[in-house]
């Protein structure tokens, strides 16, 4: 068996797949198909300072190869994960990360504040790139001065791994993935969804309450894997590579590609199998091309 | 108020062999099936009237799952039945799998309708393939000794679906738009709803189930109803398919897809 674990600043995962944020619920959702201690770790939905009730219904419609949402970060807060779901979830020897969100910079850096007192909280992912709220999210993401701005801010805030999660909405995300890295972040995630829309031609009315959500799934895939290989020639940090992985070929695209570890997202909704799948595929494929560590892969493109 | 049930149940992912394909005419096809692994008993699932299923559409006919209720679970056989409409890409592949093939499905999901509150004189509402999971909480009325009306609309006469099912667990009355069986109009004109009834549970199109909740609620009587938001993961994971209820967005999925009228919205 190959050596599967990787580092993400000083984050050790015991393999390099995780789940992205508001794909996996808080982990538990999948306890019934999966052994969740088998996951590199697990990245639990969007949390924000206050409880947030998203928006309005319909939040999603199936597109070819994907899916558009625009759930809109509901959650119940971050004092609520504390005294709720972080103590369930210390159970599992995964490592847990929180993906956190905010719609100004004291939002962030006080949710950070608060889980870095955590102690099995070792790592944030911080989301700059949510399409679907109105202040905050992604607005933060577009602007290298507002991406510099959250990350120095919850750098401050959080002694432990810090990953920004960068939009493809931009013009050149390596811009912005240098700018984190000069602020201090540990890692970079990307990429959250593809801004999109979608209209009911008969109805002639957008199928989204919002009109414009996130574009996720296969069909993102190609655009994701471009992303990471052209941020991996711009930075140092590792790189977290997601975007419509469905197997685990899908996988090791990222990894060749230039990604450290890798998110699954909505491939968990078709098969909340596929984590694992993944995990016994990198396996397998590290034995098929006799690679005794999966560290040589990351990258070689 | 918490009138529904909590899914505490365990899910399973499991491939089922379609053994019968019934058409039910209009577009509508029953489908039986049983696991693939024959040492699965759908007995042990704990599958309760109301809950619903994730189908892997075939040959990836569409990106996501579809939800389909649980039309009834035949222990004796150890048979799902899954009542299915031609609604859209993933339904239409669904319904057009052949007797033989393999359907990969999630079960049990959701919450399904809470038969303690039922009473001795429930009253069962459906409306087109929303009939569907009313015949298997009519067999578990029946089972529990309750005798269950069945009050089921239509457009038309081809168009009433299970009716001889329906029949052997309880009196059934029926509405059809053009009359051509039953009493003309819909569910909500039909005279048997000047009996008196203890509880109502309704599932089919969304505003005939609105118009049933405005009854009920007028009358004072126990009733839930079962929603079909649009779907992703089907668990409670994705948060895609929300209801505004008392208690804040609500996953139809997880929470859901029987609410009580009073935790819904539909009248403010």
């Amino acid at each position: 068996m190959a050596q599967l674990g990787v580092k993400i600043g000083n984050l050790k995962l015991s393999n390099p797949v995780l789940t992205a944020s508001g794909t996996f619920g808080y982990g538990e959702e999948f306890s019934d198909f999966i052994d969740l201690n088998r996951l590199g770790g697990f990245i639990v939905k969007g949390t924000t300072l206050e409880p947030r009730q998203g928006n309005d219904y319909p939040r999603m419609v199936e597109t070819p190869s994907g899916m558009l949402n625009a759930v809109g970060l509901q959650n119940k807060g971050v004092d609520y994960f504390i005294e709720n779901i972080y103590p369930r979830l210390t159970k599992y020897s995964s490592e847990i990360i929180v993906n956190i969100s905010g719609s100004s910079i004291d939002d962030y850096a006080a949710v950070a504040s608060k889980l870095n007192a955590l102690p099995r909280i070792n790592a944030i992912e911080v989301n700059i790139s949510c399409p679907n709220v109105k202040t905050g999210g992604m607005a933060f993401g577009t602007t290298t001065a507002g991406a510099v701005s959250v990350t120095k801010a919850v750098r401050d805030a959080f002694d432990k791994t810090v990953i920004v999660k960068l939009s493809p909405n931009v013009t050149d995300i390596t811009e912005i993935a240098r700018a984190v890295e000069s602020e201090g972040a540990d890692a970079v995630s990307l990429i959250n969804t593809l801004m999109g829309m979608a209209i009911d031609v008969e109805r002639q009315r957008p199928y989204l309450s919002t009109y414009t959500g996130g574009l996720s799934g296969a069909a993102v895939r190609p655009v994701a894997v471009r992303m990471v290989w052209q941020v991996h020639k711009a930075v140092k940090i590792p790189i977290v590579g997601l975007g419509g992985i469905m197997s685990g070929r899908d996988a090791l695209e990222f990894i060749l590609a230039g990604a450290t570890a890798i998110e699954v997202g909505t491939a968990n909704f078709i098969n909340p199998r596929t984590t694992v799948e993944i995990v016994d595929y990198i396996n397998d494929y590290c034995a098929r091309h006799g690679v005794d560590d999966i560290n040589q892969l990351i990258g070689i493109i | 108020m918490e009138t529904t049930r909590d899914n505490g149940g365990h899910n399973y992912m499991a491939d089922f062999l379609i053994t019968e394909s019934i058409s039910a005419g209009n577009g509508v096809v029953l489908l039986k099936m049983t696991p693939a692994d024959s040492n699965m008993q759908l007995s042990e699932m704990n599958i309760c009237p109301g809950q619903f299923v994730q189908v892997q559409t075939p040959d990836n006919a569409t990106f996501l799952r579809r939800p389909i209720s649980i039309c009834y679970v035949d222990n004796s056989t150890n048979q799902l039945w899954l009542l299915v409409r031609d609604a859209g890409n993933g339904s239409r592949a669904i319904m057009h799998a052949p007797v033989n093939s393999v359907l990969n499905i999630i079960l049990p999901l959701g919450n399904g309708f809470g038969m303690e509150n039922c009473g001795s004189t429930p009253l069962l509402i459906g409306g087109g393939v929303g009939t569907a999971p009313l015949l298997m909480l009519g067999a578990k009325l029946k089972e529990k000794g309750i005798q269950p009306t069945f009050l089921i609309g239509a457009r038309t006469r081809d168009a009433i679906l299970l009716e001889e099912e329906l029949k052997a667990c309880g009196e059934i009355c029926i509405s059809t738009d053009d009359g051509s069986y039953g009493e003309q109009g819909v569910v909500t004109q039909n005279s048997v709803l000047s009996r008196q009834f203890t509880s109502i549970y309704c599932c089919g199109p969304l505003p005939m189930m609105k118009a049933v909740a405005k009854i009920a609620a007028d009358k004072n009587i126990y009733c839930e109803v079962s929603l079909e938001n649009v779907m992703g993961c089907g668990i409670g994971a994705c948060l895609c398919c929300v209801e505004k209820t008392v208690d804040g967005n609500l996953c139809v999925c997880k929470d859901g897809p029987v609410f009580n009228i009073n935790q819904l919205l539909w009248h403010n």
